[in-house]
């Protein structure tokens, strides 16, 4: 994200927008001063987050305030991380890198196997039930909170990992951007496969999904990061403490350090750095993958 | 909505080869209409336990009272009789509406706003995307927390800003009438950057060649945009009122547990938090599936009242 402050070598740079002329040199510079005020409003809260967690607490609070830290400390973290500490902050993290990577493989079976039977296979209801599956993309989330509750007490998952990996897992998303993806694919591949005599399950494994990486790939990452940052569900049904995942174990820690603003920094970064890296790695999966929600095929 | 979605696709490739017997032809048939139900078993199965049955589920439990014990009792319409007299429940349901009134146009107009800033094409314009869109990659807690701490009352970096140019900045999270504004404010500054996507999506999708007949016919930025891009932009436009209103009035739970907890003085108890509240701190399962119920009948008449507006299947999607 310091790449930003590079911006200012290309102010000469006239932005051309469709249909309009290049503008001048001074239209331009107001162009890019606005653009790098607006990256600052959106980035800047997220570095300071960073910031204040390597800063001492009376520091974090300092009238006026510093920008960079004074004492670069990294107490904050030790507090955290470090092992028989108040709040099992490293078990969390675990917690949440194993609930997420379990649902996203979950979400990528469930949705390719149903995509591949609805762009690639001939059955009498097909048109019927891709309305159906698509029509509960249209239903908020929020209405099942609760009786998804009830539901994962009655099959005894309550307080298990096993409530945060697989209710969400048979969604409508994955399966609609997958068929509109698999629906593309040549035929050809397919019809040689099957000449040489290879059934539905052999053609769906070695020519529908290697030939998916990209699609695959942008589901993964999306699941992973919706499943890492939920946080309403997880404080629903998870209750031991050492169950916890990283967000709704911040929960806690707001309750334990609400003036002890580095430590809280600190949480609120540890959570978000796996989601910044995964992020900053496959942004184009994810713009892809979220411009297509759009329901754009 | 799915008027809007090509349900027909591409013919899926067709297995029939010359020669073959009839019989035979029928009998590849059948295994491909067994293997198609094979493979959309898991995510039926999925969906029905855990979208199927919980809407039936919410819908039923909307006439029972559920005690602590997990007893259900069948009460009738008394919750929704309930509702009416409920004060609190009437000051949510208004206060949701205002909420759904500023954030609707402006996470729309905001969203517009910048995916035009972004659309062309100039160096690091890339880059600009990603930082715009970066607050979505956080979880909302993370975004709640950092705004907690960059509001907080004297010692938050707001308040010390403004301090400095001379300006007390009042009590950003603890003041009734700042406290639902400054949700709204942080609501869009989280998800604008969202909605800059789908719309650049969408205004990738509108043929070069338009712009430049416009731009022979001697047309100016504002005529461009008024009868290019406005109109080749409708079917986004829809797809984004409906989604955004179902997104702001059942989403950011998040941001009123962490950071208000509905207060002060219930100013930012909205309906989503309300049948939280209800639910999981009373345990008043029944009542609040009532206002669930309440909460989607009223989403459903947007959504009916959206594609009326714009005579449903017109803004369908071109490709």
């Amino acid at each position: 994200m310091a790449l930003l402050t590079r911006t200012e070598q290309h102010t000469s740079a006239a932005p051309s927008q469709p249909g309009q002329p290049p503008g001048s040199l001074v239209r331009s510079a107001v162009f890019w001063i606005f653009l790098l005020v607006l990256a600052l409003v959106f980035v800047g809260p997220i570095v300071w987050m960073f910031l204040t967690s390597i800063k001492t607490n009376p520091e974090a609070t300092s009238i006026p305030p510093t920008i960079l830290p004074d004492n670069v400390t990294f107490g904050a973290y030790e507090d955290l991380l470090h092992v028989g500490g108040s709040y099992p902050v490293l078990r969390w993290f675990l917690n949440s890198l194993v609930a997420a990577t379990l649902h996203m493989l979950l979400v990528l079976t469930v949705a390719s196997t149903a995509a591949y039977a609805l762009a690639r296979l001939e059955f009498k209801l097909r048109g019927l039930f891709f309305v159906v599956i698509i029509s509960t993309l249209f239903v908020p989330g929020f209405v099942f909170l609760l009786p998804n509750y009830i539901i994962i007490d009655r099959l005894g998952w309550l307080d298990t990992i096993w409530a945060l990996v697989v209710p969400g897992a048979a969604g409508a998303f994955g399966v609609f951007f997958l068929r509109q993806f698999f629906a593309m694919l040549p035929g050809e591949l397919e019809e040689a496969a099957l000449i040489d005599g290879a059934n539905q399950w052999q053609i769906f494994t070695r020519v529908v999904l290697p030939n998916s990486k990209p699609a695959l790939a942008t589901l993964a990452v999306l699941s992973f990061l919706s499943n890492w940052n939920d946080f309403i569900w997880p404080i629903y049904v998870l209750f031991s403490p050492e169950r916890l995942t990283l967000p709704a174990g911040l929960r806690l820690l707001q309750g334990a350090y609400t003036t002890d603003y580095p430590v809280m920094m600190a949480g609120a970064f540890i959570a978000s750095v796996p989601v910044l890296i995964l992020f900053l790695f496959t942004q184009r999966y994810v713009i892809e993958g979220v411009s297509r929600s759009g329901l754009k095929g | 909505m799915t008027g809007a979605i090509d349900t027909a696709g591409p013919a899926p490739a067709t297995h029939k080869r010359p020669g073959r017997s009839r019989a035979a032809a029928s009998d590849l048939a059948k295994r491909e209409r067994r293997a198609a139900y094979l493979f959309l078993s898991p995510n039926l199965i999925g969906l029905t336990v855990f979208v199927a049955v919980p809407m039936l589920l919410s819908i039923v439990l909307a006439f029972f009272s559920v005690d602590g014990f997990g007893g259900y009792t069948f009460v009738g319409t008394a919750n929704f009789e309930r509702m009416v007299g409920d004060p609190q429940f009437i000051d949510s349901l208004g206060r949701t509406m205002i909420y759904l009134f500023v954030l609707v146009p402006g996470l729309f107009l905001s969203g517009l706003g910048l995916a035009l800033l972004v659309r062309s094409q100039f160096p690091l314009v890339g880059l600009f995307r990603t930082a715009l869109f970066a607050p979505n990659v956080v979880s909302l807690v993370v975004v709640a927390l950092i705004w907690n701490f960059l509001l907080t009352d004297d010692v938050g970096f707001v308040a010390k800003l403004l301090g400095r140019l001379g300006i007390t900045a009042p009590s950003w999270l603890g003041d009734p009438s700042y406290a639902l504004g400054t949700v709204m404010v942080i609501t869009i500054w989280f998800s604008m950057g969202y909605y800059m996507l789908i719309f650049l999506a969408g205004l990738q999708d509108i043929p070069r060649e338009f712009y430049e007949v416009a731009s022979i016919d001697g047309a100016g930025p504002w005529q461009t945009f008024r009868n290019v891009t406005w109109p080749m932009l409708k079917p986004t436009s829809f797809f984004i009122l409906l989604t955004s209103t179902i997104a702001v009035m059942t989403g950011g739970l998040e941001m009123l547990v962490i950071l208000t907890s509905g207060g002060p003085a219930n100013s930012t108890t909205l309906i989503v938090y309300y049948v939280y509240q209800q639910a999981f701190v009373y345990g008043e399962f029944g009542y609040a599936s009532a206002i669930g119920s309440i909460m989607v009948l009223i989403l459903l008449a947007w959504s009916a009242l959206l594609f009326a507006l714009t005579r449903g299947g017109r803004f369908t999607h071109a490709d």
